[in-house]
């Protein structure tokens, strides 16, 4: 046998190398199936998240602090009692500064009582110290690049086709990983199913045609809910993003989130 | 009553100071001390397998009487290292999962790879490799449980005739070569599961996995050290000073580079001064103050250094009782010391809120599976492990009476 390159070899390593690359694509539709079979998300029947791509936003200018979208969320999910949130509402106090400081601005106060599920007390300040002051309902901020998706050990926690980060919690270990590497603090161990839970966007919702239930809730449209792929006439999605210069929460952090704000502040983290 | 009792637990329990995000005011961290644990059994591995081959690899002959010791702590504590992990998961009986579906991108993932190979394909087989000679020998020699034992571990393999002895060693040795990276593997990489967190600051740190890596052998040297001087105490037999000087020079030169790389790390945050930085300097002023200036830097590192440090210069002039009595304070502060940074590193990351407005308190609890008893039952099973095994293949006598093969 010589040692020389066939023609024959080169023509079966191209041959291998196309198939490989036209394989790819199929690979990736028989994995879309697989999830939709194998994995539990709590979807309708028949639902396709590929035709889909669901989004929220939050305009801050609108919100009261009442707190129903959190209490709604509570309740819609089943959130245990405590200290675990899927949303919750923060109220930022800025105070004027000492007169004669030099600075531009005071204190930053922020505070978050129960989540906010039952409104704010009065601001501990008197009045005429303040600044501004607002809230910021905060949710999962469905990132582009999750980082929580990203250090799974097993691929429990998945970016769904339609937008929504999703967790399956019969294949979740409970390791807590994702929940280090969440830089916005929106996911908890259930002390109940002892595995990782976040906002799913009501997954069980949207996906038989209905808001979820905070933006159901929210008085003022402080939320807003659209789906990118399927816009409906006046959509208030579409409306949000024409009408506002939008913030993202710690954008350094490169994680891309899909959860635009309008109406927040430097402070806002 | 229980009721009202319960509340009055809940109320005070949480401690809080600052804003912290809603799902960061549980009672206690997330990781707690079972990851403190975990990192710290798992860089004795490689820290006690990277002075096994110093004698192995590099030739460092004066290091033969703790070759065996050094090979046989590794093993003892990587059967422990992901026990502590395997508690602490929500779901322990889907830990399978890990291995049979690991998610390629997660640090977490390749864990149960990089365990498996390291026990399996690195430390099982060169203890094999080296100990088959002896195993054959002992069979034949020792009567009884121990005897069928031993003719257990042959595997059958029974030629020690002098070429397959020979090649013994040189699978050994290869073995060992092997074993270097895979020991940087095994705990560069826990220290990359920290390092890889962004969203932490305190922890997301290019320079995490090199930190762990070399703090991971001095605590292994040092718990060789430790090992062997109470080996040597126990049996009432001399500890070979020669043996011991070599040991903890290493140990010194491996806590210099360490010490430094560490104060690089905090050089280049103090001097970067980026987002969380006022609350990592309110957390070593305050919330680590006892485990970080006190245990970290001050016992662990700066009194062995100055200890070890001295005895590089004037060893002659110092008699040797002293000098064993140095090396020995030396060894036990490093292992606290050690112990404390990674406390400083997985409690630390977590006692302050990701808001960075708001830091939080841990009190551990003395029961329950994130206690202080479990953690002494966790820190203590290595220790049990490790005397059967020293019971059994680092007899004082030989078992049956026989010539045991030397040190190696």
């Amino acid at each position: 046998m010589s040692n020389t390159v066939s023609r024959r070899s080169v023509l079966g390593k191209i041959g291998a190398t196309l198939a490989g690359v036209l394989a790819l694509p199929v690979a990736r539709t028989a994995k879309a199936a697989v999830q939709k079979v194998l994995v539990s998300t709590g979807a309708a029947k028949g639902y396709d998240p590929t035709k889909h791509k669901w989004v929220m936003a939050i305009d801050a200018n609108r919100c009261i602090g009442c707190g129903l979208c959190a209490e709604a969320c509570k309740k819609e999910n089943h959130v245990p009692e405590g200290p675990y949130f899927r949303t919750w509402v923060e109220r930022y106090v800025i105070t004027k500064p000492e007169p004669g400081s030099g600075a531009a601005r005071g204190e930053t106060l922020v505070d978050c009582p129960e989540g906010g599920m039952h409104g704010f007390p009065p601001i501990s300040v008197p009045k005429d110290e303040v600044q501004h002051s607002f809230f910021v309902p905060k949710l999962c901020n469905l990132c582009q690049h999750s980082p929580c998706v990203q250090v799974c050990p097993v691929g429990a926690t998945f970016d769904a086709p339609d937008g929504a980060v999703l967790i399956d919690p019969k294949y979740c270990i409970g390791c807590g990983f994702c929940i280090q590497a969440c830089p916005y603090g929106c996911r908890f161990l259930s002390p109940i199913t002892k595995t990782a839970e976040k906002c799913t966007l009501c997954y069980h919702r949207i996906t038989r045609g209905l808001k979820p239930a905070c933006v159901e809730v929210c008085p003022t449209q402080a939320r807003v809910f659209g789906d990118l792929k399927n816009p409906v006439p006046d959509d208030p999605i579409q409306h949000f993003y024409q009408n506002n210069r939008v913030q993202a929460l710690k954008p350094h952090l490169g994680t891309e989130p899909r959860v635009f704000y309008a109406g927040i502040d430097k402070e806002v983290r | 009553m229980t009721n009202a009792v319960t509340n009055v637990v809940l109320e005070l329990a949480p401690h809080f100071e600052g804003y912290v995000y809603p799902n960061e005011a549980t009672q206690q961290p997330l990781w707690s001390v079972l990851i403190v644990l975990y990192p710290y059994i798992t860089g004795l591995v490689a820290g006690a397998f990277i002075m096994a081959s110093l004698v192995r690899v590099f030739n460092v002959k004066a290091l033969e009487p703790v070759y065996r010791m050094s090979l046989l702590t590794a093993f003892a504590f990587l059967l422990c290292a992901p026990l502590p992990l395997l508690f602490h998961l929500g779901h322990p009986e889907r830990c399978y999962e890990v291995m049979m579906t690991p998610h390629l991108t997660s640090p977490m993932a390749i864990f149960g790879f990089v365990y498996a190979w390291y026990l399996m394909a690195v430390l099982l087989l060169e203890l094999w490799f080296d100990y088959r000679e002896d195993f054959v020998k002992w069979s034949e020699s020792t009567p009884g449980f121990k005897g069928i034992l031993y003719r257990l571990f042959t595997v059958g393999v029974t030629d020690i005739s002098e070429p397959a002895v020979k090649l013994d060693h040189r699978i050994g040795h290869i073995l060992s070569v092997v074993g270097i990276p895979s020991a940087f593997l095994l705990h560069g990489y826990v220290g990359f599961i920290f390092g890889s967190v962004k969203a932490n600051p305190w922890w997301g740190n290019v320079l995490m996995p090199i930190i762990f890596i070399m703090s991971a052998m001095v605590s292994g040297i040092a718990l060789c050290v430790f090992n062997y001087m109470v080996l040597s105490w126990i049996r009432r037999k001399t500890v070979d000073m020669k043996c011991l000087d070599v040991m903890c020079m290493f140990l010194f030169y491996a806590l210099v580079i360490d010490a430094a790389i560490e104060g690089l790390d905090w050089i280049h945050r103090i001097y970067s001064a980026e987002e969380g930085f006022q609350v990592m300097q309110y957390m070593a002023r305050e919330k680590l103050f006892y485990t970080l200036s006190l245990g970290q830097v001050a016992c662990g590192t700066l009194v062995p250094l100055l200890m070890l440090g001295l005895l590089q210069l004037i060893r002659k002039r110092v008699p040797e009782l002293a000098r064993r009595r140095m090396y020995f304070a030396s060894a036990a502060l490093i292992m606290v010391g050690v112990l404390a940074m990674r406390w400083n590193v997985v409690i630390g990351g977590q006692l302050f809120s990701k808001s960075l407005r708001g830091v939080m308190s841990y009190k551990m609890e003395f029961a329950g599976l994130e206690g202080w008893f479990m953690g002494a039952v966790l820190l203590s099973l290595p220790f049990i492990i490790l005397t059967v095994f020293i019971k059994l293949f680092l007899a004082e006598k030989p078992p049956g009476g026989q010539v045991a093969g030397g040190s190696r």
